[in-house]
C-alpha cells in the first residue's frame, strides 16, 4: 500500500460528501471527454437502420423480465412455505428443486429444455398435432419457462428464510385471537414475510434482468440478439457491445430507483 | 518472502517470454466451434476432424507453417481474426465484398451452390414465392443469413437465425423450422444421417454473386500479404500435385474445388 | 429415432472414444480450472479494492466505485464478449506501444481474465462488509502493539474479516463455477461447449445435457461440504447466533 503513515487507521467513516467535489468535476470532465471521443471517432452510422429493431428487442427483454420475475415471483412462495411448514415430502422436493436449479448453469438448462426437450417432443406426433404444438414450437416458451424457474428457485430460498424469520409470537398471537390457520397466513404470516422479503427482490430483479440475454442463444430476439444481429452485419467489434452496455446499465438504473420508490412508498411497521 | 516473491515474478516473466517466443512461429487456424460436418467438426477424442481440417493440414504441410487449431464461436470469428487471437480463418467462410472490407481471402478452395431443405411431405419451391408464410432457419453470420435477409424476408413468416448451423438442422428435425437453407454440401451430409430421415432437398436458390460470394477462402487479417502468398501458393501446389483430389475422395464423389 | 435410442445409450458417455465422457472430463477439467483461477485474480481484485474503497484518496474511492457499479450492472455475458476481444486487443495495444511484439494470450488466460474482473467487483463488496465488520479496537490493538500496516493486515485484518467474509465469498465461488458456462458463447472449450459439441454430433440432446449438468451439480454439492467445514473452522472462537 502507497500509504506513508506508519500504522494503519482502524476503519474511519470519511465524512459526508458533497456530489461535486473538485476532483469529481475532474472525473466528470475525463468521462466526457471519453465518452466524446467514443461518439466522435467510434462508428455508430448503423444505429438509424437497427433503431426499430432494438426498440423491439428492449421490450422483449423487458416483457420476459416481468413476466417471469411476476411467475416466478408467485411460484417462489409456495416453495419457500412447504419449506418452513409443510410435510417433508413436498420440502424434500421443493429444497431439491431449489438445489437442482440453484447447482447448474441457467444456459445448461435453457439447452437442455430447448433442444433436449424440444427434441423429445418433436418425436410425438400426438404433441405435434396437439393444438399447444403453435406455441411449444416457438422459442420464447422455453426462454420463459427457464427464467421463471430459475426466478423462483433463488426467490423460494429468501422466501423460506423470509417466512421463517417472522417472529413465533406474532403467529402465537394471531392464533390466540381466533384465526384459523389460513386466515392467520393471509393476514399475518404472508404480509411480515413479503416485508421482509422486499428489500432482496430488487436485488434478485437485477439479477434476473442480467439473465435474460441468454435466451438469445436459443433464437429468442431480444436486445441482445439485435446486438448480436448488428456485430455480425457491421463487423463492429466494440460500438454495439459499448451501446449494449449502456442499455442495460440505464434499465438496471431504473429498475433500482424503481424498487427504492416502491419500498419508499410501503409502510414497513417495525419490519 | 520477498526473495521468493522476486523471484516467482522473474520466473514467471521468463516462461511467459519463453511461451511468446516459441508461439511466434505458430500460425493459429481459428475453426468454428461448433459441429460443422463434413467440413469441420469434433469428434469423441477431442481432436477435429473432416475435410476442411485435412485441407488445412495439407497446405500447413506445403507451406511449412506450424499450424494449431484454435475453435473460436462461429459468431464471433471475424471479431477474433481482427483483434488478433487467431491468425487465419478455415471455416467454410465464402470470399464476399463486405467481408472483404473488414479482411482479406486468399484463392477460393472449394466452392459450392446453395440450397434449401424442408419436410418431406411438405411441398415447397426455394424461391421467395415458395417460402411465403414459412419460418426458414439459417446460421447466423453467414452468407445465408444475408440472403435470406435481402430475398426471402418479403414472404417468409420468420427467418430464425441459429448460432451453429446443426442446430438449425436439429430444428428442422424438429418441426420448429419449415425450411433451412445452407450450403448444398453441409445440408447433403445432414440429410444422410439419422436425423435427416424427415427431410428432403427443395431446390436451390437463384444465385446473386454480390451476396454469395465466390467460393470459400481462407480467411485473413489485412495487411498480411506474406501470408496470404504462402497460403495461395499452397493452394496452387496442392491441386496441382493431386494432394487436394486424394483426400477429397474420401468425403465426396464430385469435384468440390467447382467452376 | 436416433434421439430416442440416444437417450438410452449410455455407451456415449464412455471414458475412451467413442465415448464422449473422456471429452466431457476433460471440459469439467477446463470449468474447473477457469473457476479456481478467476476466483482467485477475483480475490485479489477483491482485497485490493475493498482496501482502496475503505482506506484510499478520493479519486480512488470514486473510481473503484464506478468500477463495482458498472460490472454489477451489465449482463456478464455482455462483459464476457467485450472483455474477451478487447482484453486481448488492448493488451497487444499497450505493447505496441511500449515496442515490444505481440503476445499470445491463450483462451485460458483470457478466459480466467473475463471471469476474474467480474468477480473481483463484486468480492470488493463482500470484503469491504466484511473489513468494516472487524472491531476497531482489534486494529487499534494491533497499532498499539507497533505492528506494521502489512503485517496488521496478514496477522490480524484479513483473518478477523475471514468469518464475516465466507458466506458471501462462498456464493461467489458458486457462481464463479456457473459463470464459466457463459465462454461457451465464446467458443472457450469448457464443460458445457463440449457438452453442446457433444450432443450435436451424436444428437443424444438430453443424454449429454443431463451429464453435464450432474457434474455441475455435483460440483455445487461438494463445494457446500467444503464450505460447510470451513466456515466452521473460521468460526472457531467466535459466539455463535443465540
Amino acid at each position: 500500500m502507497s500509504e506513508t503513515k506508519v500504522t494503519m487507521p482502524a476503519y474511519v467513516p470519511p465524512p459526508p460528501r458533497r456530489l461535486l467535489e473538485p476532483h469529481r468535476i475532474f472525473l466528470i470532465a475525463v468521462f466526457g471527454v471519453i465518452v466524446f471521443c467514443a461518439i466522435y471517432f467510434m462508428r455508430w452510422d448503423w444505429l438509424p437502420k437497427y433503431q426499430t429493431r432494438l426498440l423491439y428487442g428492449i421490450g422483449e427483454t423487458l416483457f420476459l423480465l416481468f413476466s417471469t420475475a411476476a411467475v416466478g415471483f408467485l411460484l417462489a412462495l409456495p416453495i419457500g412455505l412447504v419449506q418452513v411448514t409443510g410435510p417433508w415430502p413436498l420440502a424434500a422436493l421443493a429444497r431439491g428443486f431449489c438445489t437442482l436449479i440453484r447447482g447448474t448453469p441457467l444456459l445448461l438448462q435453457l439447452w437442455l429444455l430447448y433442444y433436449g426437450l424440444g427434441s423429445v417432443f418433436a418425436q410425438y406426433p400426438e404433441i405435434r398435432q396437439s393444438m399447444f404444438w403453435p406455441y411449444l414450437r416457438d422459442a420464447w416458451p422455453y426462454g420463459f419457462t427457464a427464467l421463471m424457474l430459475s426466478f423462483a428457485a433463488y426467490e423460494g430460498e429468501v422466501m423460506r428464510g423470509a417466512f421463517a424469520g417472522v417472529p413465533r409470537g406474532e403467529l402465537e398471537a394471531a392464533r390466540a385471537f381466533g384465526m384459523n390457520r389460513f386466515t392467520m397466513f393471509r393476514r399475518i404470516w404472508l404480509p411480515r414475510a413479503f416485508y421482509r422479503a422486499l428489500p432482496t427482490l430488487s436485488g434478485e430483479t437485477v439479477l434476473q434482468l442480467k439473465s435474460t440475454p441468454l435466451v438469445a442463444t436459443i433464437t429468442v430476439v431480444d436486445a441482445y440478439a439485435v446486438i448480436t444481429r448488428v456485430r455480425q452485419d457491421t463487423f463492429l467489434v466494440y460500438e454495439p457491445l459499448l451501446l449494449l452496455a449502456l442499455i442495460y446499465m440505464c434499465l438496471t438504473g431504473i429498475l433500482v430507483l424503481l424498487f427504492r420508490y416502491l419500498e419508499s412508498r410501503i409502510p414497513s411497521r417495525g419490519a | 518472502m520477498k526473495h521468493m516473491i522476486k523471484a516467482a515474478f522473474v520466473a514467471t516473466a521468463v516462461s511467459v517470454a519463453a511461451i511468446s517466443g516459441a508461439q511466434a512461429q505458430d500460425v493459429k487456424v481459428g475453426v468454428a466451434a461448433e459441429p460443422y460436418p463434413p467440413f469441420t467438426s469434433p469428434d469423441a477424442s477431442g481432436n477435429w476432424v473432416g475435410w476442411e481440417i485435412e485441407f488445412m493440414e495439407a497446405i500447413c504441410a506445403e507451406a511449412k507453417l506450424n499450424c494449431v487449431i484454435t475453435p473460436v464461436a462461429w459468431d464471433g470469428i471475424i471479431p477474433a481474426l481482427t483483434s488478433g487471437k487467431i491468425d487465419m480463418i478455415v471455416g467454410s467462410m465464402s470470399i464476399t465484398e463486405e467481408r472483404l472490407k473488414t479482411i482479406d481471402f486468399s484463392d477460393k478452395y472449394y466452392n459450392t451452390p446453395t440450397s434449401i431443405i424442408g419436410a418431406k411431405g411438405d411441398d415447397f419451391e426455394a424461391t421467395p414465392e415458395g417460402l411465403s408464410g414459412k419460418i426458414l432457419g439459417v446460421q447466423v453470420s453467414t452468407i445465408h443469413a444475408a440472403y435470406a435477409d435481402k430475398y426471402f424476408a418479403p414472404t417468409a413468416d420468420d427467418i430464425k437465425q441459429y448460432q451453429t448451423q446443426d442446430e438449425a438442422n436439429q430444428d428442422l428435425a424438429a418441426g420448429r423450422v419449415d425450411a433451412v437453407q445452407a450450403d448444398a454440401i453441409a445440408l447433403d451430409a445432414f440429410l444422410k444421417s439419422d436425423a435427416g430421415a424427415c427431410c428432403e432437398y427443395k431446390g436451390n436458390v437463384a444465385d446473386d454473386p454480390a451476396i454469395l460470394g465466390a467460393g470459400v477462402g481462407v480467411g485473413l487479417r489485412k495487411g498480411e500479404d506474406e501470408l496470404k502468398e504462402k497460403i495461395n501458393a499452397a493452394i496452387a501446389a496442392i491441386r496441382a500435385n493431386g494432394t487436394y483430389e486424394e483426400f477429397s475422395k474420401e468425403y465426396f464423389d464430385f469435384d468440390i474445388y467447382g467452376g | 429415432m436416433a434421439v430416442d435410442a440416444g437417450f438410452l445409450n449410455l455407451n456415449l458417455l464412455a471414458l475412451s472414444p467413442p465415448g464422449w465422457g473422456g471429452v466431457l472430463l476433460e471440459g469439467f477439467a477446463a470449468s474447473l480450472q477457469l473457476a479456481v483461477g478467476g476466483f482467485t485474480l477475483g480475490l485479489m481484485i477483491g482485497i485490493a479494492g475493498a482496501f482502496g474503497k475503505l482506506y484510499g484518496g478520493p479519486i480512488l474511492r470514486d473510481l473503484l466505485e464506478v468500477y463495482t457499479t458498472v460490472i454489477r450492472a451489465v449482463p456478464e455475458l455482455v462483459l464476457i464478449l467485450l472483455l474477451y476481444y478487447a482484453g486481448t486487443d488492448a493488451v497487444n495495444a499497450l505493447l505496441g506501444l511500449v515496442g515490444l511484439p505481440r503476445v499470445d494470450i491463450s483462451g485460458l488466460a483470457a478466459g480466467i481474465f473475463v471471469i476474474g474482473v467480474v468477480q473481483g467487483a463484486y468480492q470488493t463488496e463482500v470484503l469491504r462488509g466484511a473489513i468494516k465488520a472487524v472491531p476497531p479496537g482489534q486494529i487499534e490493538a494491533a497499532r498499539a502493539y507497533g505492528m506494521s500496516p502489512l503485517k496488521t493486515l496478514r496477522r490480524i485484518t484479513l483473518p478477523a474479516m475471514l468469518p464475516y467474509a465466507i458466506p458471501g465469498l462462498s456464493n461467489l465461488w458458486l457462481i464463479a463455477t456457473k459463470d464459466t458456462a457463459l465462454l461457451a458463447v465464446v467458443g472457450f472449450s469448457e464443460l458445457t461447449l463440449v457438452t453442446r459439441q457433444a450432443a450435436g454430433s451424436t444428437k443424444a440432446y438430453m443424454l449429454f445435457f443431463c451429464a453435464a449438468g450432474l457434474m455441475y451439480l455435483t460440483l455445487t454439492l461438494v463445494s457446500n461440504r467444503v464450505i460447510a467445514i470451513i466456515e466452521k473452522r473460521a468460526r472457531r472462537g467466535i459466539a455463535g447466533p443465540v
